[in-house]
C-alpha cells in the first residue's frame, strides 16, 4: 500500500473553493477563466468575514485594542508579500489596488519624478494595456520616448531586437510582463533585468499572471520593480502589491497626497512618511488587505513546487487535446509557457464560441483580453482564451475540448 | 444592355405585422428542447440574410459598444422602415436577423411601439448581453432611434 500522499490532490484543493460546486444553466460550472480573476477558497473567505465580525477598525491611528490588532493583522500581510517575493525588507512592499494602480504609481513617481525627459521606456509587444497606458500619458506629458520590443511567430520575446532597442543607452526603464495573459508565456526575467542593468535601465515586471503559477523571487530575478495584483492570485479585489527596491522608493516622490502617507502638515509645507507609507495615501483596502493575506498562506500552504507541477500536466493536456481538433489553432507556441491558452476556431468568432461554450457550462473568455496591440500584431480580432488555476482538472480540459468538437461541426 | 439587378440588402417582412414576427421566432425556438440547436438555428438565420453590401461594413454603419462587429443600415419606403444588418459572428448575424424579421418593412409608429424586449424573453439577449454586450442591444436602440427621426 502506498502510504505517501500525492503531492498535489486537486479534489481537496477543489474542496476547498466553495463556488466550484455551483451549476451554471443546469451544468456543472467548468471555470477556465482564472487568469481574469481567480476564484476565492474558504481561507480567504473566512479570514474577510472573521475580520468583519471580530476583528475591524481603522488601521494606523487608533489607539485603542480594535484599531491595534486590525493594523497588526494588514501589517502581516506586508510580511506575508515580503516572503511571497524574497524582498530584502518589508518596506520595499507597497499596497496598491492592483497591478494597474501599480505600474501607474512608478510611471508618475519613478517615470515623471526620476526619469528625464528624452529617456525612453522599452516595453514589449504582449503587454496588457495597463502596461502600455501609463507610458504612453507619461510619454504625452513628460517627453519620454515609449518603445516595443517585438515578439516572434512562437510568442516569446526576440531577444535579439529586445537588445538592440537598449543599445543607444536612453532607455530608463524597462516594463515587461513576466507572463502573458495572452499567449501563455514566460519572458526570461533574469536575462530581461541583466540586459536591462547592462544598458543603464531599471526593470520593471507585471507579474499578474505570473506569480499564480510559479515562485517569484525578486531578488534572484535581480529586478528593480515587480507588481501583482491579489484577485487573480485566489484573493480579494482591490488590493495589489508593488516591490521596489528600498533605494528607488526613498528616492521617488510621492504619488497621491493624503492621510497616512504624511509625517508632518502645515498649510506652508508636508513632510512625508517613511517607505512604504508614503505611496499609500488614505484608509487602504483593510478586509482585503486581510484576505490577501490568507491567499498568500493559501498557496505557501501547497507550495509552488505542487502548483507549477499540476499546471504544467494541465497545460500539456489541454495543447495536445485542442491542437488535435480540426480547425482549431493554438495561438502562442512559446517554450517556457503557463496555463493560459488562447485559440480560434476556423469560420468562427471568438465570440461564437465563448457564447455556445456558456451555454454547456463552461467559461472561457473571448476577445482581445486587453492587448489590443497584440492582437493586431497577430492578425487576429479576437481569440478564445481558456485559463488554468490550481482548482482545474484534466476532465475539464476534457469537457472544453469535447464540447468545442461539437462546436466545430456548427461552422464546418 | 442589361444592368446585373443588384439583389436586395434590406430584408422584406415574411410576416404580416412585427407582433405576429415575434411570435412566429417564439415558436421557431420552441421547437428545440437544446440550446445548442437552438443557436445552431440561429447560426442558420444569419447565413440566410440578404448580401449586406460590402461598401456599407465601414465604420459610418458600424453599431458601438460591442466586440463583435455589427453594421446596419435603414432606408424609407412608402412609409415604411426597411433595414438590413450583418455581423462579423455567427451567432450575432443570426440575432440581428431575428431583429430585422421584427423590425424592417415596418411602420415607424410600429417600431417605435414594439419594445425589443422578445430577445430577453426568448433567453437570446441574457446570455449575449454580458462582456460588453454583443452590440444586439445597441442595434435594437438604434432601429427604434431611427424609427423616431422617420416618424
Amino acid at each position: 500500500m502506498n502510504a505517501i500522499p500525492p503531492l498535489f490532490d486537486v479534489a481537496r484543493v477543489r474542496a476547498q473553493f466553495p463556488i466550484l460546486s455551483q451549476t451554471v444553466r443546469g451544468k456543472q460550472l467548468v471555470f477556465l477563466d482564472s487568469a481574469a480573476s481567480a476564484q476565492k477558497p474558504r481561507a480567504v473567505i473566512d479570514a474577510m468575514v472573521g475580520a468583519m465580525e471580530t476583528q475591524y477598525a481603522n488601521i494606523h491611528r487608533g489607539l485603542h485594542w480594535m484599531s491595534e490588532r486590525t493594523t497588526d493583522a494588514y501589517e502581516a500581510t506586508r510580511d506575508a508579500a515580503a516572503r511571497l517575493l524574497n524582498a530584502r525588507d518589508r518596506h520595499e512592499i507597497v499596497f496598491v489596488r492592483n497591478s494597474t494602480e501599480a505600474i501607474n504609481l512608478v510611471a508618475h513617481s519613478y517615470g515623471r519624478g526620476i526619469m528625464k525627459p528624452g529617456q525612453a521606456v522599452l516595453i514589449s509587444g504582449m503587454e496588457h494595456h495597463s502596461n502600455i497606458v501609463p507610458w504612453q500619458m507619461l510619454r504625452d506629458a513628460h517627453g519620454t520616448e515609449l518603445r516595443v520590443a517585438p515578439v516572434n511567430e512562437a510568442g516569446e520575446l526576440d531577444m535579439a531586437a529586445f537588445e538592440a532597442l537598449l543599445a543607444d543607452g536612453r532607455v530608463g526603464l524597462v516594463a515587461i510582463t513576466h507572463m502573458s495573459n495572452v499567449l501563455g508565456s514566460y519572458t526570461p526575467a533574469e536575462r530581461i533585468a541583466k540586459l536591462a542593468h547592462a544598458h543603464g535601465a531599471k526593470v520593471l515586471f507585471d507579474g499578474s499572471q505570473a506569480i499564480v503559477h510559479r515562485r517569484v523571487d525578486v531578488q534572484a530575478i535581480d529586478a528593480d520593480f515587480y507588481c501583482f495584483t491579489g484577485h487573480k492570485l485566489y484573493g480579494p479585489t482591490g488590493i495589489g502589491v508593488l516591490w521596489a527596491r528600498r533605494e528607488l522608493l526613498d528616492a521617488m516622490p510621492p504619488w497621491m497626497g493624503g492621510g497616512d502617507m504624511i509625517s508632518s502638515v502645515t498649510y506652508e509645507r508636508s513632510t512625508w512618511a517613511e517607505v512604504p507609507h508614503k505611496f499609500e495615501a488614505g484608509t487602504p483596502a483593510i478586509l482585503e488587505g486581510i484576505g490577501l493575506h490568507a491567499a498568500i498562506q493559501f498557496m505557501e500552504g501547497i507550495g509552488y513546487d505542487a502548483i507549477a507541477a499540476h499546471e504544467a500536466a494541465l497545460t500539456e493536456h489541454a495543447l495536445a487535446r485542442l491542437s488535435a481538433i480540426e480547425g482549431v489553432r493554438v495561438i502562442g507556441r512559446a517554450q517556457d509557457r503557463g496555463g493560459v491558452v488562447s485559440f480560434t476556431l476556423d469560420r468562427a468568432h471568438a465570440h461564437d464560441v465563448a457564447t455556445l461554450l456558456d451555454r454547456q457550462g463552461i467559461a472561457v473568455r473571448a476577445g482581445h483580453h486587453c492587448a489590443e496591440p497584440l492582437m493586431r500584431s497577430l492578425g487576429l480580432d479576437s481569440t478564445a482564451r481558456a485559463s488554468f488555476g490550481i482548482y482545474t482538472t484534466p476532465d475539464e480540459i476534457d469537457v472544453l475540448a469535447d464540447t468545442l468538437g461539437r462546436i466545430r461541426e456548427f461552422f464546418a | 444592355m442589361l444592368a446585373m439587378p443588384q439583389p436586395d440588402p434590406f430584408l422584406q417582412p415574411e410576416d404580416p405585422t412585427a407582433a405576429a414576427a415575434i411570435a412566429a421566432i417564439g415558436e421557431d425556438l420552441a421547437l428545440f428542447d437544446d440550446w445548442m440547436e437552438r443557436y445552431q438555428y440561429i447560426i442558420e438565420l444569419g447565413r440566410k440574410l440578404p448580401p449586406f453590401p460590402e461598401a456599407w461594413a465601414d465604420d459610418a454603419h458600424r453599431v458601438p459598444g460591442c466586440q463583435s462587429k455589427v453594421w446596419m443600415e435603414a432606408e424609407k419606403r412608402d412609409g415604411r422602415l426597411y433595414l438590413a444588418g450583418a455581423s462579423d459572428a455567427a451567432i450575432v448575424a443570426g440575432l440581428v436577423a431575428l431583429l430585422l424579421r421584427v423590425y424592417s418593412g415596418r411602420t415607424p409608429a410600429e417600431i417605435i411601439a414594439t419594445e425589443p424586449v422578445f430577445l430577453k424573453e426568448f433567453g437570446l439577449l441574457e446570455a449575449l448581453s454580458t462582456n460588453r454586450g454583443n452590440g444586439i442591444a445597441a442595434m435594437a436602440r438604434r432601429i427604434r432611434d431611427a424609427a423616431a427621426h422617420y416618424a
